[in-house]
């Protein structure tokens, strides 16, 4: 076992780290507030090379790991989620490229996406289909030039923004989950548009858009891994995208505490720093302890995913516990921030807002604890 | 086209408070403090860049100082700078600003031709603003200092100078030395993988057997300066509190303005 970075991690860390506090973080307040695509972070990322960790070199990446993925996508969750979320989404159109594209489809769709010139978005999520992803209703039909899709998707994170869709449909609504077929969906191409862009409580700059599939014709060349692997495709998509959204909520609870630990020792009641209160010292211990029980998962997760070895459980067990350590930490912060905590001027009140998402996306906390039972009842 | 880029390596002034100036041979204390690029030399470092983007330029970047001062160099290596060099060598030691710009103006004969050599207009440790005008007169080629805006058109440069009061348009010839301020450009970072390609690179050393420089010239016998005394200044005195009614007040306060001629300026 062995828990020390890189030399390699610590100097990519320490550009992050500064980039983060210093060009990120100081925006945050300004993005949530204008709802707008925050165009100019996503821009920065890219000139720093960021979106190309886990890419291979000869897709323009830089061919590193998904620990040092997990570790830069917390830096830039941590100065603002919104901005760790879109990237975080763009890593749910590489990875299934990555993973079950043809040579030709990664040589044609990874460099672009390395560099950040290109977003990626993935697309399950229809209004009757989400945790159920076999009832996903967008058709897949056989034609002499390829395949033409027809349907809805809601909630697309990244939606518009980006260039390069990973569309799940079916192709045989009969098989249900193994009807399901993935195919990469170009934006611009005939049929597809954008519908209504979905209004959050929070992580208002976040892309989340519906997305319309009128006859639009798909290549046979984008499918991604053959018919009928949509489903095993989506699976294991999510459950890599599963480190990604857990990393993204330990993001805002590492914000939310240390806000309400420097909060706590300036703040003074009754002649004394409220730090000094056990019933505060209680929390902010908690806090620290959840926060890094969350870090220790996903750092594993992570790692085995590296190594090639099962990660599904623990990246499960990582979103589940990061997921609501974020919803507790940022409530409990609002708290210890007391009625400056609840007003709009501090970006507590924001956190906690985020922080919810973090327990409905990318499979729920009920579906990850069915997931972790599942996995656990299956060992002996 | 050749520039040559004089960067510093200097305690970070984020961690200032812990800086601390050792009383016996009033130096700084470098020890448990971060280092970084002095800022103003990485708006040189960025100055160059903009210029090789633009006009195919090649860009050699050049520090005297401590073997740590290598971090420096490699830093400016993965924001994109051709080569680096580190000048270094126990015997530069105790350099003062003439020593150091005849030191490294020295180093840049040996580099060969150039066009342009660009520094920060003074480091924020030392605040002296000489080195860069001491290479210029070392090599004996023209110099523009405090520049915020440049244009470089066949073989001059039409550079703007930010002086106290007002704005000078100059043009010299190249080659040339500038010292550019803060607003000249705003720095980039490096990319990821010029940060990792950086920390591959070897990067030279000269020290005084390559440079071959006479001893009376270098480190503290060939610096004419000597610090007698460095100090933290005391507290600034209290300042005074005008009493009265608010046109009392208003009286004091013109009467006090007059007195100092404070409004010399506007004249």
């Amino acid at each position: 076992m062995d828990f020390d970075l890189t030399e390699e991690q610590k100097m990519i860390l320490e550009l992050v780290d500064e980039v983060s506090e210093k060009e990120i973080e100081p925006l945050a307040d300004e993005v949530a507030e204008k709802g707008e695509f925050p165009r100019g972070n996503i821009e920065r990322l890219a000139s720093l090379d960021l979106f190309g960790i886990t890419i291979p070199k000869k897709y323009a990446g830089l061919e590193m790991d998904y620990l040092t993925w997990a570790l830069v996508a917390e830096r830039i969750s941590r100065a603002c989620a919104t901005t760790g979320l879109i990237f975080g989404a763009n890593l749910l159109c590489t990875f299934p490229l990555l993973n079950f594209g043809s040579e030709e489809q990664k040589s044609t769709f990874l460099p672009p996406l390395a560099k950040g010139t290109s977003l990626g978005a993935f697309a399950l999520t229809e209004p009757e289909a989400g945790s159920d992803a076999g009832n996903v209703q967008t058709s897949a039909k056989k034609d002499a030039d390829g395949y033409i899709l027809n349907g809805n998707k809601i909630f697309i994170t990244n939606g518009e923004v980006a260039d390069i869709y990973i569309i799940i449909a079916n192709l045989d609504r009969k098989r249900g989950a193994r009807g399901l077929a993935a195919f990469i969906l170009k934006k611009g191409t005939t049929g597809f548009s954008f519908g209504q862009h979905f209004r959050k409580m929070g992580l208002e700059a976040l892309p989340n858009v519906e997305l319309i599939l009128k006859d639009c014709p798909v290549p046979e060349n984008n499918l991604i891994g053959g018919e009928k692997k949509g489903f095993k495709i989506a699976m294991e998509t999510f459950a890599a995208g599963r480190i990604g959204v857990g990393i993204g909520a330990l993001g805002i609870a590492e914000a939310a505490f240390k806000k309400a630990r420097d909060y706590s020792k300036e703040r003074v009641q009754f002649g004394r720093t409220i730090s000094s209160f056990q019933a505060v010292q209680h929390i902010l211990a908690d806090m620290a302890t959840k926060i890094e029980a969350s870090r220790q998962f996903l750092y594993k997760a992570a790692w085995l995913l590296d190594k090639g070895m099962p990660f599904e459980k623990y990246a499960s067990m990582g979103k589940l516990y990061a997921s609501e350590t974020a919803m507790w930490v940022t409530t409990k912060a609002v708290q210890i921030l007391g009625g400056y905590g609840y007003m709009k001027d501090y970006p507590v009140e924001r956190y906690m807002r985020e922080a919810k998402l973090f327990e409905i996306i990318e499979g729920t906390s009920e579906i990850q604890r069915g997931i972790i039972a599942n996995l656990i009842l299956k060992e002996t | 086209m050749r520039i040559v880029v004089c960067i510093k390596q200097v305690p970070d002034t984020e961690e200032l408070t812990k800086v601390k100036v050792n009383p016996v041979d009033n130096t700084i204390v470098r020890e448990g403090i971060k280092n970084i690029i002095n800022p103003f030399d990485e708006n040189a470092l960025e100055e160059a860049l903009r210029i090789k983007e633009k006009n195919a330029a090649s860009v050699t970047c050049i520090s005297m100082g401590p073997p740590q001062a290598e971090d420096a160099l490699r830093k400016a290596l993965s924001m994109g700078v051709d080569e680096a060099i580190l000048i270094s060598d126990t015997c530069f030691a105790g350099s003062d600003t003439w020593a150091t710009s005849y030191i490294l103006s020295e180093a840049i004969k040996r580099l060969g031709d150039f066009d342009l050599i660009i520094a920060g207009k003074q480091a924020i440790d030392g605040d002296t603003a000489q080195v860069g005008p001491g290479i210029a007169e070392h090599l004996g080629i023209p110099q523009l200092t405090y520049v915020r805006k440049i244009e470089i058109k066949n073989g001059m440069i039409r550079a703007e100078r930010a002086l106290e009061d007002y704005f000078e348009v100059v043009e010299i010839k190249l080659p040339a030395l500038i010292t550019v301020t803060k607003e000249i450009n705003e720095p980039r970072y490096p990319s990821l993988r010029n940060l990792l390609k950086a920390k591959k690179i070897k990067i030279p050393l000269w020290d005084n057997r390559f440079l071959n420089l006479a001893q009376d010239k270098i480190g503290l016998d060939g610096s004419p300066t000597r610090v007698i005394r460095t100090f933290t200044p005391g507290l600034p005195k209290k300042g005074e509190i005008i009493q009265g009614d608010i046109k009392e007040k208003a009286d004091k306060i013109i009467e006090e303005i007059k007195k100092r001629n404070l409004l010399r300026w506007l004249q």
